[in-house]
């Protein structure tokens, strides 16, 4: 789950790692107002929107007075940044900057650790640096059993200043990111950029977080800083009756047990020239109910030309998911027509449950993806 | 021989007297798998299909000689569970529950690995050593005994892929699912390695998905380390950038993590990749026949 600058910034402070806040602003009116603390200084406005690249995309600016400010949130205020429409700004005063860096903590997934990762080379996005000038980001692994002494800390703020006065107060930030990390369950913090300021002060001038999903239980305040797109509501309605369920663009409406075998199904359709419409992993049960909610699920989708079902019977035996099926299917009713392929533990009784019932069976899943295909062409 | 469990496994069920505890326990023991033991604080005493019940991993590796767990207990206490098996003196851990925050897992594996205690999962499909034992939640009816290694992310397309596989006349001697999310136990790398030193292996399927860059490190050590034959598929070809397919770890961030990149590096090191998970049965029988 990913937060805005300013709901991290929140954060920041709670944790002791020195930022600017600034004002959140909804229109040009509020901007001057927020500008006027500001004055005479010059002001920066910044988008908020839950994506990387927005200065890229023209979503930061400055402005050097208060029609600027006015003329310049009016810019940025509904530019639409990868599909996120932006609806508040941040104003902060901008900031004299000596010297700026990069600092982020995430998951190394391989050395299954915390990686703190910095550069000197602050203020561009991260991967620009690491596809351009790899030598010039350091990766420091944490251990889980120590985490961040203080002569880590050091060291790793030492790749980044030369100056003691600074490398302690970013060991100190580091400790800090290294606490909210592990208290809030974060997957990503990111600071870019670090700043040092003409008094020598470290401030996080810009700040990112990512959560993990799975730890959102523990965190009820994390968890309602979340802010969705339509089509997340939709995966989450999902995901509460127990499948997962992602909106594609094409034709072929697919149900599918497992992740795995669902992604390969995609792999397939695509493969054999068709279009899928949604990703939909059921899970491992053959309650009517569930496909009864899947299929509504997918027939809400006015594109699908033609639904396919492809269950692996492992533990939940195919003779349950025909049995589950037929009950659903008598139940609600199916205009498009449906390709179905059940294999498995009773496979033959389970096929043999749904040979009158109209569907398109198929034993092999290559073919019933070939037939599928075919019939989303018609 | 296998690798990780055999006919020796003895295995103790962690959150036993839940549904799916209790259900996996009942079908692991019908397998054949010596399944020694279950614990449930507070139901000590009880037993479930003859199995005893103990308040605590301890106690039943003291009382029965537990030397494997399985783990089924809600997400939010498989931090502990873990923990509490390390310090049992369990030496194998393999924990099916899905949803565990990644930041538990970073510190419970830590701790196992400290003490040289290995752990499969957590998010996954368990192992199995055909006609020796099951601890996990395959169906075992759909495995032959054999001398092909199967390791993968996945559930239900291993299952998928072990049918071709066992239709083709092609057992297994091991087959391992490693889990689905970010951060897991014993994963491509050391796996591989121990189908390499098992003599009753001659070749290995790898079933990778995308997210991570773990199959372009398997890919490298394959060419370094592994002489057997090795097949692979990759699962997520289709797949959109910036979406979790399911599993917590399948997801393509920032352009990286993507099939083609996947099927990319085995390509180079000269490993099979099928494009329909069809063709590994074929793929494979060519290598170990050439």
């Amino acid at each position: 789950m990913k937060i805005h600058e300013f709901q991290a910034k929140e954060l920041f402070e709670q944790y002791a790692i020195p930022t600017v806040r600034g004002k959140i602003c909804k229109d040009q009116d509020s901007a001057a107002i927020a500008y006027s603390e500001i004055k005479p200084k010059a002001a920066v406005i910044k988008a908020q929107v839950l994506t990387g690249g927005r200065g890229k995309a023209g979503g930061v600016k400055i402005a050097n007075n208060e029609d600027e400010v006015r003329q310049k949130t009016k810019e940025i205020l509904g530019m639409n940044i990868k599909g996120n429409i932006v609806n508040k700004v941040m104003i902060v005063p901008a900031y004299p900057i000596k010297r700026e860096c990069y600092l982020g903590m995430t998951i190394d997934r391989n050395k299954r650790c915390v990686v703190v990762i910095t550069s000197k080379a602050g203020g561009v996005e991260i991967e620009e640096i690491a596809a351009f000038a790899p030598q010039k980001i350091n990766r420091y692994l944490i251990d889980a059993s120590i985490g961040i002494p203080d002569f880590k800390a050091r060291n790793i703020a030492l790749s980044l200043f030369d100056e003691m006065d600074q490398v302690k107060q970013t060991a100190r930030v580091i400790q800090n990111m290294y606490r909210l990390m592990l208290e809030k369950d974060a997957s990503l913090i990111e600071i870019n950029p670090l700043i040092e300021d003409d008094k020598g002060i470290i401030i996080a001038l810009d700040g990112k977080m990512t959560f993990d999903d799975n730890a959102l239980f523990k965190h009820p305040d994390i968890a309602h800083l979340a802010e969705l797109s339509d089509e997340e509501i939709k995966e989450n309605e999902a995901k509460t009756k127990g499948f997962s369920y992602i909106q594609l663009t094409g034709s072929i409406g697919c149900m599918v047990n497992g992740a795995g075998l669902a992604m390969a199904t995609l792999d397939l359709i695509k493969l054999y020239g068709g279009d899928p419409a949604n990703f939909l992993d059921i899970g491992g049960s053959s309650n009517p109910q569930k496909v009864i909610e899947a299929m509504q699920l997918l027939t809400s989708d006015p594109k699908v030309k033609v639904i396919l079902i492809n269950i692996f019977g492992g533990i939940t035996r195919c003779d349950d998911v025909a049995n589950g099926l037929l009950a659903a299917f008598k139940q609600i009713k199916i205009s498009v027509p449906i390709v179905i392929r059940l294999t498995g533990t009773n496979e033959d009784e389970g096929n043999k449950i749904i040979a009158d019932s109209g569907f398109i069976r198929s034993e092999d899943m290559t073919q019933a993806i070939q037939k599928a295909v075919e019939l989303s062409k018609i | 021989m296998s690798i990780l469990i055999n006919k020796d496994t003895r295995v103790v069920v962690q959150g036993i007297t839940g549904r799916d505890g209790s259900f996996h326990a009942k079908k692991m023991k019908a397998y054949g798998t010596r399944v020694v033991a279950g614990v449930s604080p507070g139901k000590g005493g009880e037993s479930i299909d003859e199995i005893p019940v103990y308040n605590s991993v301890w106690e039943a590796v003291h009382t029965k000689g537990a030397n494997t767990s399985i783990i089924f207990v809600p997400a939010a206490f498989v931090k502990d569970a873990i923990m509490e098996a390390v310090e049992a003196g369990i030496k194998l851990i393999v924990c099916i529950t899905e949803g565990v925050p990644t930041l538990d897992i970073i510190e419970a594996r830590r701790y196992a690995t400290l003490h040289g205690v290995q752990i499969i999962g957590p998010n996954c499909p368990g192992i199995i050593s055909p006609e020796k034992s099951l601890v996990g939640i395959m169906p075992g009816n759909i495995f032959i005994p054999g001398h092909t290694g199967v390791i993968s992310r996945s559930g239900t397309l291993t299952y998928e892929v072990v049918q071709n596989l066992t239709k083709a006349g092609i057992g297994q001697s091991t087959a391992i699912g490693v889990g689905g999310d970010p951060v897991i136990g014993l994963f491509y790398k050391e796996l591989l390695q121990m189908f390499q030193d098992d003599p009753e292996t001659d070749s290995i399927v790898l079933i990778g998905e995308i997210g991570g860059d773990a199959e372009q490190i398997a890919a490298e050590y394959i060419k370094n380390h592994i002489t057997k034959p090795v097949t692979v598929f990759i699962a997520g070809a289709a797949a959109p950038a910036e979406k979790r397919m399911g599993h917590a770890g399948a997801i393509i961030s920032s352009g990286s993590g993507t099939a083609q990149e996947k099927w990319k590096a085995f390509e180079q090191v000269d490993v099979p990749v099928a494009k329909n998970p069809s063709e590994i049965p074929s793929l494979l029988l060519s290598q170990l026949k050439g």
